[in-house]
């Protein structure tokens, strides 16, 4: 098992005092900001970016991977307790997981996802350690023009797949591919749109993009539509399990993760299928058991979803360091961070730059473990965060916001990209638009166009290169069933589907009517 | 950005009500993939690079442009955003974007005297201003709060991180 031989140097590279001391750090920051209400761990994790910048990179990953994850709990905490899941990842566990709080059972609810998160987090980051390498010394192998297909893959299965609407889908991945062609061109070093501004030609920092359409945009968004009324917080003691828990717990816990490793390593990911297979898997199980809890807060309907958001959350790593290619907004993010840190995911990576991988890899294990051990005697304090008051929350994600873009360059044009991009996340929430695709488009749109012109450079200028690998073949038919699937199946039975909306907007309506 | 919200209360029969704030979206992004054509026109292509620097832009430019035209169609048959709610969220209201154009105008006012008044006030002035904007009355405590906040992140990033950020008038004093 060589890959464990590696693995273990990398937690010799990692586990310093100092080493843990930042871990440590990084958790409580994740979970702090990961808790308050309206950010998902996508926004924490741009948030707290710049704060590892200037440490070094190992210090710098064991801090992240902290930070991650506990942006990840932060954000189940707060599904939990006030039934608003940040992001859609939780939306399952938000079900179950309130209606056990509001039973007077939310101890259990936040140690049952503690655990699982835990549990399915090591799994899956165990995994990862078997099929990242794996993959890697495939894709070394593969060229230009299959790459150049994995990501019209990713980015379809993104914007069409998962979204709700096509079109609204590629209004905003085709917004972001815009605003990666923001700068030089890789080639000519020709400017492009970049309004002969320098600073524009140096191609707009990611962490800037993410900052502003995550958190300056749902800040503004929220500020139009700021609820007046105080939400409700249920009250937490700390969290425990009973033995009984503790059975009714497991097998949730380990099919969830089944459920989510898959689903985070293929290019198609996402945490929201998987969550919802576990959800309706365990939902099924207790039935058959016949001590069917699920809608009167079962715990199986949280440990099931939360293991397998984790697991997930986990299995991106897959693609993501051994593809260079994210797949869900948290691990775009990602990309952008590990890029700042010198790393340069992609086949060559493994090879490349191995001690950078196994200490990444040995972090995300230790902030695993610290996670649980810091934030179950922690979770009665990060309660009380959600009962900030409204103004001075938002007044604060703004503040750190702009803290977060100016400390990237420290340039007062980049405050103002932020304001303009933030603008654009609030047109985005607006109009409805989702913002996954746009971020995916910033980061995959220049290095896509760089694989076309490596694969047209080979084949000097012939543009079926573009299918001559199988690979690549196999996955542009994969792309087209993606597309047309949906399509057929809308065409052949049209009425439930548009039944069930019309009533669905006439319930709104009415519910309307009866608020004024 | 318009206030066309507001008409949502007005329709009744469900697929009949337009949300046609989205042409002024369609429009934009007419205007943006018209503009990335041209400016991808106005590049000079290399030689020994069968691809050049033009053809992505002008993919990109040309579906943005005709996504704008769908989006025409689309709301003309009445399709209209399902905006998500959240936590903090209330759609049942129309939108406040006053509280938005004050936000603006603190974030705005922010980049404009970053470089004078340096980070450890301006931080401050962003968070009094902001919270001020969205309804808080608690001005002193918001001031301390914010003083505390801009003051402790400038030698947070000072002395943990080594990142220099703008001390601008109190230069000296911090």
């Amino acid at each position: 098992m060589d890959n464990l031989g590696l693995l273990a140097d990398g937690f010799g590279a990692v586990l310093t005092p100092e080493n843990l001391l930042y871990a440590a750090i990084g958790v409580l920051l994740g979970t702090f900001v990961g808790v308050l209400p309206g950010i998902g761990p996508a926004m924490a994790v741009a948030l707290l970016l710049p704060v590892t910048y200037g440490l070094d990179p190992i210090s710098a990953f064991i801090m992240f991977a902290g930070i991650y994850y506990g942006g990840m709990y932060g954000g189940s905490t707060t599904a939990i307790l006030l039934n608003t899941p940040g992001e859609s990842a939780s939306v399952m566990t938000a079900l179950e997981g309130n209606l056990m709080a509001r039973a007077g059972r939310a101890a259990q609810a936040l140690a049952t996802a503690a655990i699982g998160s835990f549990i399915a987090g090591t799994i899956g980051t165990i995994l990862v350690v078997f099929f990242a390498p794996a993959l890697a010394s495939v894709a070394v192998e593969i060229g230009a023009p299959s790459y150049f297909a994995l990501m019209v893959l990713a980015m379809v299965m993104v914007t069409s797949v998962l979204g709700g609407s096509w079109l609204r889908g590629f209004i905003a991945l085709f917004l972001g591919l815009t605003i990666g062609l923001v700068g030089l061109d890789i080639n000519t070093g020709q400017p492009r749109l970049s309004f002969d501004q320098p600073l524009l030609a140096d191609r707009i920092d990611v962490v800037v993009v993410a900052v502003a359409i995550f958190a300056l945009g749902e800040a503004l968004w929220v500020a139009a539509h700021l609820r007046r009324s105080p939400a409700h917080v249920i009250p937490v003691g700390r969290p425990w399990m009973s033995g009984a828990d503790l059975k009714r717990s497991w097998g949730p816990w380990l099919r969830g993760t089944a459920f989510g490793f898959p689903f985070g390593a293929l290019p198609a990911g996402g945490a929201e299928i998987p969550t919802f297979l576990s959800y309706v898997t365990e939902k099924r199980l207790a039935a058959r058991k016949g001590h069917d809890e699920f809608g009167r807060g079962a715990i199986e309907g949280v440990a099931g979803p939360e293991a397998a958001n984790n697991a997930s959350a986990a299995g991106t790593f897959v693609p993501l360091l051994a593809l260079g290619l994210p797949v869900t907004a948290t691990s775009a993010v990602m990309l952008a961070a590990l890029q700042g840190y010198g790393m340069e995911p992609g086949p060559g990576l493994m090879t490349d730059q191995p001690e950078l991988v196994w200490a990444l890899i040995a972090s995300l294990l230790v902030g695993n473990v610290l996670l649980l051990v810091l934030n179950l005697p922690l979770a009665p304090l990060w309660a009380k965060l959600l009962r900030l008051p409204r103004p001075q929350l938002y007044a604060g994600i703004l503040f750190f916001a702009t803290l977060g873009a100016f400390a990237t360059n420290l340039q007062a044009f980049d405050l103002f990209l932020l304001l303009l991009l933030g603008l654009l996340g609030l047109m985005m929430r607006r109009f409805a638009l989702p913002v996954l695709p746009l971020i995916l488009g910033v980061i995959l749109g220049p290095l896509m166009e760089y694989r076309l012109r490596e694969a047209m450079a080979i084949s000097g200028g012939e543009v079926s290169a573009l299918w001559s690998e199988p690979l690549a073949v196999v996955i542009y038919v994969i792309v087209a069933i993606a597309v047309v699937t949906p399509l057929v199946v809308r065409r052949v039975r049209p009425a439930p589907a548009a039944v069930a909306y019309d009533e669905g907007l006439d319930l709104t309506a009415d519910d309307e009517e009866k608020v004024r | 950005m318009s206030t066309t919200l507001d008409t949502r209360e007005a329709d009744q029969a469900p697929g009949h009500d337009r949300d046609l704030a989205q042409l002024g979206l369609a429009a934009l992004l007419v205007v943006v993939g018209a503009y990335t054509v041209y400016d991808a026109s106005t590049l000079r292509v290399g030689f020994g690079d069968p691809v050049g620097p033009r053809v992505f832009p002008y993919i990109i430019g040309t579906v943005t442009g005709l996504l704008g035209v769908l989006l025409v169609l689309a709301t003309l048959r009445g399709d209209v955003p399902q905006a998500e709610g959240g936590e903090d969220v209330d759609l049942r209201q129309p939108a406040d974007w006053l509280t938005v154009l004050k936000l603006v105008g603190v974030l705005l006012f922010t980049v404009l005297t970053i470089s004078t008044l340096g980070w450890a006030v301006n931080g401050a002035l962003l968070f009094v201003g902001a919270a001020w904007s969205l309804g808080s009355r608690t001005l002193l405590r918001d001031v301390i709060v914010g003083l505390v906040l801009s003051v402790a992140s400038w030698y947070f990033f000072h002395e943990g991180l080594g990142v220099i950020l703008p001390a601008g008038i109190l230069d000296g004093v911090l």
